[in-house]
């Protein structure tokens, strides 16, 4: 732990903290979104044939199945929801350490200029760059609303635990709730864009071989993600999704 | 030309400051921007009022002396020229000119336009240097460097330590010019040796001086005059970073 710790201390070290836990934030909306393409399955999936090839379990919508998958997968060498349980433990961890590194590198920046331009500094950085504190802030509000709404229910109309198509129909037929989700993934759009391409920087990872593939990664993955996300949310207020 | 200035004045760090205004007038287009500051301090002398004080030395865009924020551009408008290699030709007749300081906690304002970039120094102190044995110099093929790695190292090399990156960067990170300078040496065969305790104790430096932490904006880089490149932060992270997880830690020196 020491050695974290004493890594942790400089500021170079708390942006490597900040990369290393975005690129586990990353993976995971990565793999969420792609989980989420199961909306757009048609017909239902059937868990157990018999031996006349008759479904002899409930069949579900694909979205619901591949839900209970997520309890299910590692069983039985894990507990029931073991899997799922680890994967939220680390992801907790990513998200504290991640907020806490930009929290105290936002106070060492401000610090770092006590009085301010008179006339404010010309900008050439990026949209993406500039608003990622705020794009945080937005993204951790969004993600707090979405667990209020898909994990424990409290604000999605008529919950049910393990109905995701059917939650997830209820949630977006509300046009508001929709645009809040729309909104919220153009700013992860945004927050993902600069930072996949940040990370490269901050971890060190140059090289004249790929350094121009760096920001081609950052555009495709930030369209990649936002484009998936809000497909969800849009085909169900639409009515292509019913 | 004639213009409108207004120009952060300052009398001493304890000085609270503010911007002034000036009218200069009969400004050749020829001038360079410094030379548009020396005719407007010969006006203000002829009046009796106290000549804005300026860093300057070589004038030629190489000694890293000069540079202040003209309308909020770190040495002014034009990429990779000082301010004392901007000529009045870029600007017209009429313009309102903004000039202030760099603002950095590790740059005290002296006077007016002039700070004190001395943590530039220490960082250098900490670490920006080759150990070697003292007598005649070498002979200079004694120790072949590859092409490639002589033009990198001499494109960090190329730091003036003029302080605009810290000016520029929003957070007043130092990253650019700690970077370059932990190149420079870290790329030659010459800075091996001292390769992961240099990157270690220049990093620590920089942090010490109070700068800002660097968010990847690359607005250094938009501004340097030599046109460093942030891909030298990224290496100068590599090999902090590598020092952190890998190096030994040395001994401590006997007294």
């Amino acid at each position: 732990m020491s050695w974290f710790t004493d890594l942790y201390q400089s500021a170079v070290g708390k942006k490597a903290v900040m990369a290393v836990t975005g690129i586990i934030l990353f993976g995971f909306v990565l793999g969420h979104m792609i989980g989420n393409l199961k909306l757009y399955e048609p017909g239902t999936y059937c868990a157990y044939l018999d031996a006349s090839g008759t479904c002899a379990s409930k069949p579900l919508p694909y979205l619901d199945a591949y839900g209970a998958f997520l309890r299910q997968v590692g069983a039985p060498a894990l507990p029931a929801s073991g899997a799922l349980w680890i994967v939220r433990v680390v992801l907790l961890v990513a998200v504290i350490l991640h907020m806490w590194a930009a929290w105290q590198v936002t106070r060492l920046s401000q610090a770092a200029r006590p009085s301010g331009y008179v006339n404010q500094p010309k900008r050439h950085t990026s949209y993406a760059s500039r608003t990622m504190r705020w794009g945080g802030i937005i993204i951790l509000l969004f993600v707090i609303y979405h667990l209020l709404d898909f994990t424990t229910g409290t604000l999605n109309p008529g919950f049910q635990e393990g109905a995701v198509r059917r939650n997830m129909l209820a949630s977006f037929s509300v046009w508001y709730v929709a645009l809040f989700y729309i909104v919220a993934q153009v700013a992860l759009g945004f927050h993902l864009y600069h930072g996949l391409w940040s990370l490269f920087q901050s971890l060190g990872w140059n090289s004249p071989r790929f350094n121009r593939w760096r920001s081609t990664f950052a555009h495709a993955f930030a369209w990649i993600i936002t484009i998936g996300n809000i497909s969800f949310p849009l085909a169900v207020w639409t009515g292509l999704v019913r | 030309m004639n213009l409108t200035l207004h120009v952060w004045r300052q009398k001493s760090p304890a000085d609270e400051g503010r911007m002034v205004r000036y009218e200069v007038t009969g400004v050749t287009e020829h001038a360079s921007f410094l030379e548009m500051l020396d005719i407007l301090n010969e006006q203000l002398i002829q009046k009796g009022e106290e000549p804005v004080a300026f860093e300057h030395d070589c004038r030629e865009g190489i000694c890293g002396s000069c540079g202040f924020m003209i309308n909020g551009e770190a040495h002014g408008p034009l990429p990779h020229t000082t301010v004392c290699q901007l000529h009045m030709r870029h600007f017209k007749d009429g313009d309102v000119l903004h000039l202030e300081p760099w603002r950095s906690k590790a740059f005290p304002v002296v006077k007016d336009l002039v700070v004190d970039r001395g943590a530039f120094d220490r960082i250098i102190q900490s670490g920006g240097f080759v150990s070697v044995a003292t007598g005649s110099a070498p002979e200079a093929n004694l120790i072949p460097v590859p092409k490639a790695l002589s033009d990198r190292a001499f494109d960090a090399a190329a730091c003036i330590a003029c302080g605009a990156c810290v000016a520029q960067c929003p957070n007043s990170a130092a990253q650019l010019f700690t970077s370059a300078k932990v190149s420079h040496l870290n790329l030659l065969p010459q800075g091996q040796p001292e390769r992961y305790d240099r990157a270690l104790s220049m990093v620590e430096a920089m942090e010490k001086e109070g700068f800002g932490a660097c968010s990847n904006y690359a607005e250094c880089e938009a501004v340097c005059p030599k046109g460093i490149s942030i891909d030298f932060i990224a290496k100068m992270n590599r090999d902090y970073l590598k020092a952190k997880s890998t190096a030994v830690p040395k001994p401590p020196l006997e007294a």
